[in-house]
Formats: C-alpha cells, sequence, structure tokens
C-alpha cells in the first residue's frame, strides 16, 4: 500500500508507540490521586506539557490538552465567545476552514452570534483588507487556519495577528495541518490561541492540544474536576497525551529536512502529473502551500472515482477532507477558490509523509495516469 | 448486508502482521463508503460504454445538470421493437458509473416496453446493492434511458409511420 492520506491521519511513529507503552502497562494511576504512584502518571503528563511547550515556543502553562483537534477548535471558539460575551458577539473567520469551525462558528450563529465568512481568492488565500472591513468594535475573535487541509495553502497568519491585535481583537489560529509539519515555532506566529491534533504528525488518534496565550480570556466547555487547570475537566489521556508530546517533538526535530524532501518529492510529482495529463490543475498552486499537499484537478473525471480506482491500485488518497468523502456537494474550499463545480467534483488530493519515498511518487504518477485516461475514455464530458 | 468473513471463536492473539481487516468490506453506517465487489467490478471495466454513431442512433438521451453534478448520456439502436444495441457515457462516481453499466445490460435486447419498466431497484438489486448515500446515482442510468426511449418515439412520430424498425 502507498499511503498519501496524510492529512487525514498519520500511522503512529513505532517510538511514540514506545513512549506510550508504560503509561498503558505499568504507570496507569490516576495523575490527581494523591500517592506516588498516581504522581508518576502527574510527572508524565507535566513532562509532556512542557515538551509540548519546548516545541510551540510557549510557557507549560499556556498548553492545554484536549481529546482531539476538532475539541481544540470547539474550546477556543465557544471558550473565547462565552469568557468574552459580554464584550460582544462577533466573529470573523475564514469560508475555507476545516468543518471543526465552520460547524461550531453555525452552531455559535443559531444561539446569537453574529458570524462573518471572509472570502478567499482564486490562489486560496484570504485578503487582508477584507478581513480588515469585517473587524467590528463588538468582534472579539478572528479565527483563521494556518494552512488548509485540502490544499495545503497557508494564511497570513503573521500580518492577521498583527492586525487582529491592534485592532483588539483575540486569534484563533487552527494549526492542525502544519503542527511539526514546517520549521519555526507556532507561538511564534502571535497567535492568542492554536490548535493541533496528535494523530496528523505521527501520534494517537483521540488526543489534541490548545495553546492559550497567557491572560487569554477562556471558559471550559467541559466541566467537572479540576483537570487542565479548570479548562477541560476528565482525568487525563495519559498515554496519548505522552504520544503527542512524543510525535510532536520528533516531528520538530525532523521538520526543516522534512520538509525540504516531501516538497521536492510533491514538486516532481505535480511536475510529472501536469506534463502526462493533459489539462490537470494544481489548485492553490499560485500561493505558498505546506509542503506535503497537492490538489489537483483533472477535468472530466469525478474525483471520487479517481480515489477508488487508486484504491484498487493499493493507494490511498482522497477527494477532500476525510469528513466529506460521500458527500455529493464538491468541496467547499474549492468552490470558495471560484473553481467551477464541475473542476472542484474532478479534484484528488495527495498528502504526503514521513514514510512517502521517492519510488511511490514513481508508482502514483504511472497509476494515476492510466487511472485518468480510463475514466476520460468513460466520461461524457 | 455482506458480512465479514465468519471468525472462528477467538484463537487467542492476532499478531502484528495479521491483516485485521475482513475480506469484504461492510457497507458501514458514517460518511465513508464502501462499494461490493460486483460494483466495483462494472465501475473498472464497464459493459457498453461508448456511443453509437449518428446513423446507427435510434434515440439519444442525456441526463444531469449541463454545469455541475453526475452527468449521463446514453445511445439507442432499435431493431424489431427491441433494443439492439445500447452505448453510454458517464461523468460521475463508482457508483454513477457502474449503475450505467449494469443497466445497458438488463436493457440490452429487451422490447421498448420491458425497457421502460426497469426501475433502479432492479439495477441496484442486478449489482446486489450500492451504498444508501449512492442510490440516487442509479436514477441516472434510469432516466437516461428514459430520456433516449422518448427521443426515439420523438424522432419516430417526427418521420410518419416508418415501421421497418
Ligand atoms: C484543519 C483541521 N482542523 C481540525 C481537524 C480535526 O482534528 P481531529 O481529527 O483531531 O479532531 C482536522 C483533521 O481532520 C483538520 O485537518
Amino acid at each position: 500500500m502507498i499511503y498519501l492520506d496524510h492529512n487525514a491521519t498519520t500511522p503512529l511513529d513505532p517510538r511514540v508507540l514506545e513512549a506510550m507503552l508504560p503509561y498503558l502497562r505499568e504507570a496507569w494511576g490516576n495523575p490527581s490521586s494523591p500517592y506516588r504512584f498516581g504522581q508518576q502518571a502527574r510527572a508524565a503528563v507535566e513532562r509532556a506539557r512542557s515538551r509540548v511547550a519546548e516545541c510551540l515556543g510557549c510557557r507549560a502553562d499556556e498548553v492545554l490538552f484536549t481529546g482531539s483537534g476538532t475539541e481544540a477548535d470547539n474550546l477556543a471558539l465557544r471558550g473565547v465567545l462565552r469568557a468574552r460575551r459580554a464584550r460582544g458577539r462577533h466573529v470573523v473567520t475564514s469560508a475555507i476552514e476545516h468543518p471543526a469551525v465552520l460547524r461550531t462558528c453555525a452552531a455559535l450563529e443559531a444561539d446569537g452570534c453574529r458570524i462573518d465568512y471572509v472570502p478567499v481568492g482564486r490562489d486560496g488565500v484570504v485578503d487582508l483588507a477584507t478581513v480588515e472591513g469585517m473587524l467590528g468594535p463588538d468582534t472579539v475573535l478572528l479565527s483563521v487556519m494556518h494552512a488548509n487541509n485540502e490544499t495545503g495553502v497557508l494564511q497570513p497568519i503573521t500580518e492577521l495577528a498583527a492586525l487582529a491585535r491592534s485592532r483588539g481583537v483575540l486569534l484563533h489560529v487552527d494549526a492542525v495541518q502544519t503542527a511539526g509539519k514546517l520549521p519555526g515555532r507556532l507561538a511564534d506566529l502571535g497567535a492568542d490561541l492554536v490548535s493541533l491534533s496528535a494523530h496528523k504528525l505521527h501520534g494517537p488518534k483521540g488526543v489534541g492540544a490548545l495553546y492559550v496565550r497567557k491572560g487569554t480570556p477562556l471558559d471550559p466547555l467541559i466541566t467537572g474536576g479540576e483537570h487542565e487547570r479548570g479548562l477541560r475537566a476528565g482525568t487525563e489521556n495519559v498515554a496519548g497525551i505522552v504520544g503527542l508530546a512524543e510525535a510532536l517533538a520528533l516531528a520538530c526535530a525532523a521538520a526543516e529536512s522534512e520538509a525540504i524532501r516531501q516538497a521536492e518529492l510533491r514538486d516532481r510529482l505535480e511536475r510529472d502529473l501536469l506534463a502526462a495529463i493533459p489539462g490537470a490543475r494544481v489548485n492553490g498552486a499560485a500561493a505558498p502551500r505546506v509542503p506535503n499537499t497537492t490538489n489537483l484537478a483533472f477535468p472530466g473525471v469525478d474525483g471520487e472515482s479517481v480515489v477508488v480506482a487508486l484504491d484498487l491500485r493499493g493507494i490511498c488518497c482522497s477527494t477532500g477532507s476525510a469528513c466529506s468523502t460521500g458527500d455529493p456537494e464538491p468541496s467547499h474550499v474549492l468552490l470558495a477558490m471560484g473553481l467551477d463545480p464541475r473542476d472542484a467534483q474532478s479534484s484528488v488530493r495527495l498528502s504526503l509523509g514521513r514514510e512517502t519515498r521517492d519510488e511511490d511518487i514513481a508508482t502514483v504518477l504511472h497509476a494515476l495516469v492510466e487511472v485518468v485516461g480510463q475514466l476520460r475514455a468513460v466520461s461524457s464530458l | 448486508m455482506a458480512m465479514g468473513p465468519q471468525r472462528t471463536p477467538d484463537t487467542g492473539q492476532q499478531g502484528p502482521g495479521d491483516d485485521p481487516l475482513p475480506e469484504q468490506m461492510e457497507d458501514l453506517p458514517g460518511p465513508v463508503l464502501y462499494y461490493n465487489e460486483l460494483v466495483l467490478d462494472h465501475f473498472t471495466r464497464p459493459r457498453n460504454v461508448g456511443e453509437l454513431p449518428p446513423a446507427e442512433t435510434d434515440g439519444f438521451g442525456v441526463v444531469g445538470d449541463p454545469t455541475c453534478g453526475d452527468q449521463l448520456k446514453l445511445w439507442i439502436s432499435v431493431r424489431g421493437g427491441r433494443i439492439a444495441r445500447i452505448r453510454f457515457k458517464s461523468f460521475g462516481c463508482p457508483g454513477a458509473i457502474a449503475t450505467s453499466s449494469m443497466l445497458t445490460e438488463l436493457a440490452q435486447g429487451r422490447s421498448l416496453d420491458e425497457a421502460r419498466r426497469i426501475t433502479d431497484d432492479d439495477v441496484i438489486e442486478a449489482l446486489g446493492g450500492i451504498p444508501e448515500r449512492k442510490r440516487h446515482c442509479s436514477l441516472l442510468g434510469v432516466r437516461g434511458l428514459h430520456a433516449a426511449l422518448s427521443d426515439w418515439e420523438a424522432r419516430r412520430a417526427s418521420e410518419g409511420t416508418r415501421t421497418d424498425r
């Protein structure tokens, strides 16, 4: 199997599994217990928090562990809006966010909040001037993702952070698709809240983290015990948290060399595909992108048909976010970029990872050329 | 619903090398779709793909929105009141391609009345089922066939009463 769907999830790194096992086998105590056996687990959680903080470039008490990237997004959005209710109920976000943000915004809207969605240009990037025009006196939060999960297009976060700060608006960044993939420290982006998820960086599923800059107003969504400074109740997923820290440390250590290596493979794949398949296009090619992602339109063929045909050849890829597979509607991200609906329906995402090798790229190129050719022979367009 | 292979009563631990996937995927609830072997066969080797040349076309149908979504084109030639040849081309998902392919197999050689009575359920049954959320795909084929049959009737009406076909 050739796995080119790392934006959906990644294989657990064996070193991460090794780091986790002691907390599933021997050190299974409750981190909140008063005896030394519990303290072992507590120490592991706090050590993990420090390691995550080091990778992000922040203080340990600015890291909250959550049950997923989705939960981190929910906590950031709902938590800030609750804490800032008195100040205003307006949120600005982008049209291309992951459903973890978009559907949460829709729920907030149903609760009486006002949401504005910044459009993106053809290149998939939000326009700063448009964002600026949307920020008002009652705006409490701006939420824009770091890299889009479908196209890999990077957003101008540093500029958005400066803008938000100058207007007294908090900035949340969903960095689920960049954490561990880009050199540099996420806290340096200047955002107030940053979400990440372990399973996108060779860690376990079901654990995420939210960076919360010191002093950021935040109310809990899950109440109960005093876990995570009262901001996320529930006995800690000790092994998962240890796994997240180990995975993030490994990813950050390899980020610089992997970014170069994967970008080289991705760029070669794109170049060869464009040369071999007439009419093929790269969606978002004009913008800076995260190095592992390519989103390609093959006009005349349906994206799901390409995905299923590749699956039958042992290659895993997707039509967009895993959550929208099987959805008859074309990608909201590609439509927001102004693709016509048929081109959006004809698009496929390939996302590389640490275990992607040179020879995989040649195999995938060959398979895609064949599959698109066969489907075009059937196509009525 | 197709179930995975029967497991013998717990024979102990599953080693890391063992394939944890059942041989045949179920159509599990949730957002992801799995197609059965016959559907995949019609998707990868669709029957009756292509076009009929104008001279051999007695009826033609095209269904689907002109600008978005799935599209199907279907050609028939009619001899002695039966569908002698049928060809299709389709832009769409595996479900759309497979159901169109199966529809052409069901329609080939049928009388025009019989062909009109083929339903989407017939197509789905012949394929051994398709994922619930793909049921609408099979309608495209049936509608395409109806469009071609109506085209044939319209052509015949405009030609008067040519009876040689
Ligand atoms: C951009 C983005 N945000 C959030 C998520 C959700 O993360 P998780 O799967 O940990 O809930 C994903 C993953 O699908 C993502 O790509």
